[in-house]
C-alpha cells in the first residue's frame, strides 16, 4: 500500500515541476523532444570502451536541471531505481574482459570495467534526460508534442488515457488494499487466494470503468478520433534551442572535449 | 418547440446476464419540464438514462427524442440534443486538462476552433471553473469535478439534460452550488436521484420507478408526501417536508 501511494506521490511531483514557469518550461515541447532525441541518438552511438567523450554530454542534464528549477535529490533518487538493472546487464564485463586498456600508476584497468562504466554513465544520461523532458514539458504537452510531430493518433491517445487513468486506478488499488490489510491483521504477504481476487477485481473494475468512459466519450459525439484545441507556434528561441545543443551534441559526439581539455592544460601548464 | 420532448413507451430491458432492469416502462416529458427519477437502488434509473441518449437499446418498446425515435442512425443528432452527465465525474472526464474536456464535445460537432473556444471559456465562466481550465481533473475536489462534468455537457448546448447521481458525494455547500447551477439550465431535465430533499428544490415533477415499472408518476410534493408510496418504494418523506408541515403547513 505504502508503495503504491508513493509511487502516486512521485507522478504527481514530476507533473507539479511540469507546471512551473521557466525559460525551458516555456520552450515548445517539440523542440524539448527533439533536442532530447538527438542527445539520446548520440550518446548511445559511442563504442562500448568510449568512457572520457561521454563525460562532457553531463554539460546539458546540469543545465537543464539548473535553468528548470528541478531538484537535484529528487531526480537523482529516481535514478538510481533503475540503475541496479543496467548494473545487472554490465556486471559480467568486467569478468570476461580482462585485457588491460589503461593504467593508473600501478593499477591495470581492463577493458571490461570500462565499458561497464560506460554502460553506467550512458544509462544515467539517458534516464536523466528523459526525466528531465517530462519535468519541464509535463506528460500532456510531451503526447501533443509528439502528436503535433506526426506520431499517429493511435499511439498518441492511449498514451493520453493511460496516463489520465493511472491515477484514478492506483487510487482503486490503493483503496483495496488498504481495505484488505485492515482486515488481515498484520500478517505478512498477500496469500495467494486475496491476492488473485483482488487483481481480479481490479481488472474487472477496469473493464467497467473502459465501457463507461466509452460511453461518456459515445454521448459527446466521439466518432473514433481525439480533436485537441490546442496550437503552438513555433518561436525562435524554439529554434535556437534545438539548433545550439544539436550541433554541440554531434561536435561533442566527434571530437572528444575531454582529451583536448586535457592537452589543452598540459601545454598551457609548463 | 417539439424536440424538447422525451417520450418512452412500454420500454423493456434486460442485461445479458438475464437481469430484467426495465419491465415496460412509459413516459412522457415535455418541453422545459424538470424531471426527478427516484427508485430504490436497482430500480432501474441507470438504465433509463442510458436509453434516453442511445447507449443501451431497448430490448422492447421505444424511446423518442423530439421528432426522431431513437435509432441508429438518429443518434449523432439525439446525442447532439441530449446531454448526459454520468455519475462517477472521473468516467465523465477522460481528457487531461478541464479546458479540453470541456472542448472535447463542440470539437466533435465540427465547431470552428474560435467558436470552440468562446464556448468552453463562457461554459466554464458559469460554472465557476474558469481558474482551473488548465488543471488536469485528478488535481480537482470532488465538488469541481461535478461542476466540470456538467460543464463538458453544457458546452454542447444540449436541449434536454439527463443527470445521473448529480449531488451524491458533495459536501453541503458544494451540493447547494450544484443545485443553484442546474437551477439556470432552464431547458428540459430529467435527474435521477436518491436525494429527495434536492428534487423540492429542482423539480416539479417526480417519476418513482419500483422494479423496472413505473410506480407513480406525479407532482413532486404530492407523491413525497404520500408515506405508503414512499416506504413501498424504499423511499422516506424528506424531513424539509415534514418539518414545514408540522410547523404550520406553509408550502
Amino acid at each position: 500500500m505504502a508503495k503504491l501511494e508513493s509511487a502516486f506521490f512521485d507522478l504527481s511531483l514530476l507533473e507539479t515541476l511540469s507546471h512551473q514557469e521557466t525559460g525551458v518550461h516555456r520552450l515548445d515541447p517539440r523542440a524539448k523532444l527533439l533536442t532530447t532525441a538527438v542527445f539520446l541518438a548520440t550518446v548511445m552511438s559511442f563504442g562500448r570502451y568510449d568512457l572520457s567523450a561521454i563525460m562532457p554530454f553531463f554539460l546539458y542534464p546540469m543545465v537543464m536541471m539548473s535553468a528548470g528549477n528541478l531538484p537535484m535529490g529528487y531526480l537523482l533518487k529516481r535514478i538510481g531505481v533503475v540503475l541496479p538493472f543496467v548494473g545487472l546487464i554490465g556486471i559480467f564485463n568486467p569478468l570476461f574482459d580482462q585485457t588491460v586498456m589503461m593504467t593508473l600508476g600501478p593499477l591495470g584497468i581492463s577493458g571490461g570495467w570500462i565499458s561497464f562504466l560506460s554502460i553506467l554513465l550512458r544509462c544515467v544520461l539517458t534516464v536523466w534526460v528523459a526525466m528531465i523532458l517530462v519535468a519541464t514539458t509535463g506528460f500532456h504537452a510531451m503526447c501533443s508534442g509528439l502528436e503535433r510531430m506526426g506520431v499517429p493518433n493511435v499511439f498518441v491517445v492511449p498514451l493520453l488515457l493511460v496516463h489520465r487513468y493511472l491515477f484514478v486506478l492506483i487510487d482503486e488499488a490503493s483503496r483495496m488494499t488498504r481495505a484488505r490489510s485492515l482486515r488481515s491483521f498484520s500478517r505478512r504477504g498477500f496469500g495467494l487466494t486475496a491476492w488473485s481476487s483482488l487483481s481480479g477485481h481490479l481488472l474487472l473494475r477496469t473493464m467497467d470503468r473502459a465501457h463507461r468512459i466509452h460511453l461518456a466519450m459515445l454521448s459527446r459525439g466521439f466518432s473514433g478520433e481525439i480533436r485537441v484545441a490546442r496550437r503552438y507556434a513555433i518561436r525562435l528561441s524554439d529554434v535556437a534551442f534545438v539548433l545550439v545543443w544539436s550541433s554541440l551534441f554531434i561536435a561533442m559526439r566527434f571530437y572528444n572535449v575531454s582529451t583536448l581539455a586535457g592537452n589543452a592544460l598540459m601545454k598551457v601548464l609548463p | 418547440m417539439s424536440h424538447h420532448i422525451v417520450e418512452t413507451e412500454n420500454l423493456e430491458f434486460a442485461y445479458p446476464d438475464g437481469t430484467a432492469a426495465l419491465r415496460g416502462v412509459s413516459f412522457r416529458i415535455t418541453h422545459g419540464e424538470s424531471v426527478a427519477l427516484i427508485g430504490a437502488n436497482g430500480a432501474g434509473k441507470s438504465t433509463l438514462l442510458l436509453h434516453l441518449n442511445g447507449c443501451l437499446v431497448p430490448a422492447k418498446g421505444s424511446v423518442r427524442v423530439g421528432d426522431f425515435p431513437v435509432t441508429r442512425k438518429t443518434l449523432p443528432a439525439i446525442r447532439r440534443s441530449v446531454g448526459m452527465v454520468f455519475q462517477d465525474a472521473d468516467d465523465q472526464l477522460f481528457m487531461p486538462t478541464v479546458y479540453e474536456d470541456v472542448a472535447f464535445g463542440p470539437l466533435n460537432l465540427g465547431l470552428p476552433p474560435e467558436e470552440v473556444d468562446k464556448r468552453v471559456m463562457d461554459v466554464l465562466a458559469r460554472v465557476g471553473l474558469a481558474h482551473l481550465k488548465d488543471k488536469p481533473p485528478y488535481r480537482l475536489s470532488e465538488g469541481q469535478k461535478r461542476s466540470a462534468a456538467i460543464a463538458t455537457v453544457l458546452s454542447m448546448s444540449p436541449d434536454i439534460l439527463v443527470i445521473d447521481e448529480p449531488s451524491s458525494n458533495l459536501d453541503p455547500l458544494s451540493r447547494r452550488n450544484l443545485i443553484n447551477l442546474l437551477k439556470t439550465f432552464s431547458h428540459t431535465k430529467i435527474i435521477a436521484t436518491h436525494d429527495l430533499d434536492m428534487i423540492l428544490d429542482l423539480c416539479e415533477r417526480t417519476i418513482i420507478l419500483r422494479e423496472g415499472r413505473v410506480a407513480a408518476d406525479g407532482k413532486t410534493l404530492d407523491l413525497l408526501r404520500n408515506d405508503r408510496l414512499m416506504e413501498e418504494s424504499h423511499l422516506e418523506r424528506p424531513y424539509r417536508l415534514t418539518a414545514r408541515e408540522k410547523g404550520g403547513g406553509r408550502e
